[in-house]
């Protein structure tokens, strides 16, 4: 059986002639990790097959394996199943489906890849956010014929959450629609207009078949009206290192030095920016600063050190700092709280428990520390938020964590490496849940935290100081009453009317409309305007300082326009 | 200047040598002489640097590895300032359990596998590092950087846990102990070409050179001691032959070939199409071989 020569095969005439030079070449190669999503319909397994065969990393006994399993299990007919590369434990094998997060490897003449290989259903979201956690890029399948499906929302939304930012939207089967372009291009529309809210930085669409080859490394015949990258040329160039390097310097410690007493390494991987000897780092836990003495390395000091690697870094100070601690540019620090609000995925079995102890592992640090309050779930497959108080397997939602220290940490969006966590169950060890810091929650956390019912009449209302609530972060000022249930009052500090003041806008929300005329109550008092949308459980208001020479009376409208 | 995938890769497993060493109490590199192990070694010395890794190795010596490799295994030990640790199955041994008369199952089980659990109890480590890589073999596709072992050393693939970010649940209860990948996330090219970059010594073996040999089932063993016994017909030839893998010597089948330089074995590797694995007897053994073995506890 012969093989059609692929441009991807590792420059065999270099390697043959000139083994040197070709050495030399591979020495810049860079690395992609990127997380395929689909199903076993999708034909995701065969393109990923497809992948490995075409890069050459298929040797001829594996062939024949392949040959002879293609025939007694195959779902080709007894032609090549490059699904069948992929299965991994004996016991699938006769179930034929895949359980757990597979990597696979391959590499073309420019790059190193990583694929992580989940499984598609719902059920096992849990593997889906942990194989996309280290990706770069998300493949997401899409069967041509079926187009955008619940488990492509799905999908989308989870390797969103996880911090992808380029996508590929592999609309695969083409053939079996005769390299329709209308399809196409109404397929891609669809999904632009849906993933509009994902924040993805790129969305590239793909029209490929994996059986037939078609735009997998080479651009097809068939489909002469796509102009656009194939597959391979997609993953071989697309730019995703840098990204963290240029973000402000963070070193979580994670191992301390001390050979012998006068030399004191702090070692770790940087998660972001750039280091170089003489520049004044700080130190999260103490707000110390000190400098850089030495980048040290088996080879001689480093003038420099970037995201990404690992390091020994000497300081100028004698500072005592331990594993756990984080170094970070002095003016651009990481929060250091012991309240978190952050994005959970729960991945045991056993729900969520409220108010129970877990350890909260970040970075390099283990913390104790539990979720005093569940403020809602994200239903994956139609990103809607609903009520929660707690989290099975699966699921999805945002929660306000209590630690019992405090620890750096950044809001996930803004750095990978320092805004995830896990948590372990203390007594089982069990790794339970994924999460994401969104931002840094009020030190104060409301009492009665898992709703109950109401008593109706009750009488003594409420006192509540939005300037105790108010959050400031990327998301923008925010005060989040959803969990106060009913009758209010409402006060503010100096502090919160001067920074209305200075011309930003809060973000107000309450449970109920019930709580309006409170709201309205404040306005007048401050002269503030405000102007409020109602959703399904809640009620958005968002609040400002009056502009001068605006007409004072109840109109409540500051022009928003939003 | 980006990082390339070579200094991505090092730095991986950089952090998660120290993430272990800041971890557990008891770690230990288990050492078995082959370019994986090369690697791993040199790793831990640069993650360490200037402290000498704080682990010792450990070298499961089956009695049966090529002579050159034992000559190669003090000489890098003592190299390198850190502590070797040579466990031997005596129990095997005064049973008498060799390649040649009981099967390499059950010789790999008793003298591999037993032996390493012999070890890891007596020393009572916590945490084991391994040079295995998930490209090796189709059942390691799944298996964890840090994967975890019952108080038995036994591998339940339904008890693992998930392995998010780079953050580790290193976790565990009394007479429970994890075994450490740091290099998961090689493949065989990678591995040779830091080895070239780097330019970290290998045993002398896996370069060609004239050895005595004999064919046997299609595949030619090197009479490396006098405990090899001819059988009927069988003669000795000296041939230049290299191994591509390299573990006990009864059971490693050596290839034809002159590469006999770094680049030269490079070469001939990218050129040639049987996987790595292929060389090792023992793998053929049943269907799942390598799985087997893990819920045994064999590595």
């Amino acid at each position: 059986m012969s093989r059609k020569g692929h441009y991807m095969a590792h420059q065999s005439d270099l390697i043959e002639n000139d083994i040197l030079a070709y050495l030399k070449s591979q020495e810049e190669k860079s690395m992609l990790r990127f997380i395929t999503c689909g199903s076993v319909d999708d034909g995701k397994s065969t393109l990923i097959g497809r992948l490995l065969w075409d890069s050459k990393m298929v040797f001829e006994d594996q062939l024949a394996a392949l040959e002879a399993d293609s025939k007694r299990v195959g779902t080709q007919g007894g032609a090549i199943d490059y699904a069948l590369l992929l299965d991994g434990l004996q016991a699938e094998r006769e179930q034929g489906i895949t359980i757990d997060v597979a990597y696979r490897y391959f590499s073309t003449d420019r790059r190193k890849f990583i694929v992580a290989d989940t499984p598609g259903h719902e059920q096992y979201t849990r593997n889906m956010v942990t194989g996309a956690s280290t990706a770069q890029v998300a493949v997401i399948l899409v069967d041509a014929r079926k187009g955008l499906l619940t488990q492509t929302r799905r999908h989308s939304y989870l390797v969103s959450l996880v911090g992808i930012r380029h996508i590929v939207l592999a609309i695969n089967k083409m053939d079996l629609i005769a390299y329709d372009e209308q399809r196409y291009a109404t397929i891609l529309r669809d999904y632009q207009q849906f993933a509009a809210t994902l924040g993805f930085g790129s969305i590239t669409a793909i029209p490929i078949s994996a059986l037939n080859g078609d735009n997998i490394i080479e651009p097809s015949a068939n489909t002469p009206w796509y102009s656009g990258p194939t597959l391979m040329n997609y993953l071989e160039t697309v730019p995703v290192e840098g990204e963290d390097r240029e973000k402000p310097f963070r070193l979580p410690v994670q191992w301390v030095n001390r050979p012998h007493l006068d030399f004191r390494g702090f070692c770790g991987t940087i998660a972001s920016g750039v280091v170089r000897p003489g520049d004044e780092v700080r130190v999260a836990s103490s707000g110390r600063t000190s400098r850089v003495a030495r980048i040290v390395t088996v080879k001689g000091d480093l003038p420099e050190a970037m995201a990404g690697q690992a390091v020994t870094l000497t300081l100028t100070d004698e500072i005592d700092i331990s594993r756990g601690d984080m170094l970070s540019a002095p003016d651009l620090g990481p929060l250091h709280t012991r309240h978190v609000k952050a994005h959970l995925v729960w991945l045991h079995d056993e729900p969520l428990q409220p108010g129970h102890g877990y350890l909260v592992k970040t970075a390099t640090a283990v913390t104790p520390g539990r979720i005093v309050a569940m403020q809602h779930a994200v239903d994956v497959n139609t990103l809607e938020q609903k009520q929660a108080t707690t989290l099975g397997l699966n699921e999805i939602g945002v929660g306000l964590l209590e630690l019992d220290r405090p620890v750096p940490l950044d809001p996930y969006h803004q750095n990978r490496h320092t805004g995830s966590f896990i948590l372990i169950d203390r007594y089982t060890n069990a790794t339970v849940a994924a999460g994401m810091v969104i931002a840094a929650a009020p030190e104060e956390q409301p009492a009665g935290i898992t709703p109950e019912p109401a008593a109706t009449g009750d009488a003594s209302a409420r006192r509540i100081n939005l300037g105790d609530w108010f959050i400031s972060g990327d998301e923008g000022n925010l005060v989040d009453l959803t969990t106060v249930r009913g009758e209010i009052e409402l006060d503010v500090t100096p502090a919160f009317l001067d920074m209305l003041s200075r011309g930003n806008r809060v973000l107000l929300v309450i449970r109920d409309p019930g709580q309006l005329p409170p709201v309205a109550a404040l306005a007048f008092k401050h002269d503030l305007a405000f102007n409020f949308t109602r959703a399904a459980d809640r009620v958005n208001i968002v609040l400002h300082k009056r502009v001068a020479g605006s007409q004072a009376g109840g109109e409540g409208d500051g022009g928003f326009g939003i | 200047m980006n990082l390339t995938h070579l200094q991505q890769l090092e730095a991986e497993s950089i952090h998660i040598l120290r993430e272990v060493a800041a971890e557990f109490g008891n770690p230990v590199m288990l050492y078995s002489i082959g370019k994986d192990s090369a690697v791993m070694l040199h790793l831990a010395r640069k993650a360490f640097y200037p402290a000498p890794p704080p682990f010792p190795l450990l070298h499961v010596d089956t009695t049966w590895k090529f002579r050159a490799m034992i000559e190669f295994r003090d000489r890098m030990a003592a190299e390198c300032g850190m502590d070797l640790l040579i466990h031997v199955n005596e129990e095997g041994v005064s049973r008498g359990i060799s390649p040649f008369t009981h099967g390499s199952a059950l010789y790999t089980d008793v003298m591999k596998t037993e032996g390493l659990k012999q070890a890891l109890d007596k020393y009572k480590f916590d945490a084991a590092f391994g040079g295995a890589r998930r490209d090796e073999e189709k059942s390691r596709a799944k298996e964890r950087i840090f994967s975890f072992r019952s108080a038995n050393h036994r591998w339940d693939p339904k008890c693992q846990r998930p392995e998010l970010w780079n953050l580790y649940n290193t976790r565990i209860k009394p007479g429970e102990s994890i075994r450490v990948f740091p290099i998961s996330n090689w493949t065989e090219l990678d591995v040779w070409q830091y080895i070239h970059l780097e330019q970290i010594p290998i045993v002398p073996l896996y370069y060609a050179a004239v050895r005595p040999v004999v064919e046997r089932d299609g595949m030619l063993i090197m009479v490396d001691d006098e405990r090899l016994e001819l059988k009927p017909g069988e003669q000795v030839q000296h041939k230049s032959v290299r191994f591509r893998t390299l573990g006990c010597y009864p059971l490693t089948a050596a290839v034809e070939s002159t590469a006999d330089t770094l680049p030269a074995i490079i070469q001939e590797m990218l050129l040639t199409r049987t996987s790595e694995r292929q060389g090792r007897l023992i793998d053929h053994d049943q269907a799942g071989s390598m799985e087997k073995k893990k819920q045994e506890g064999y590595f």
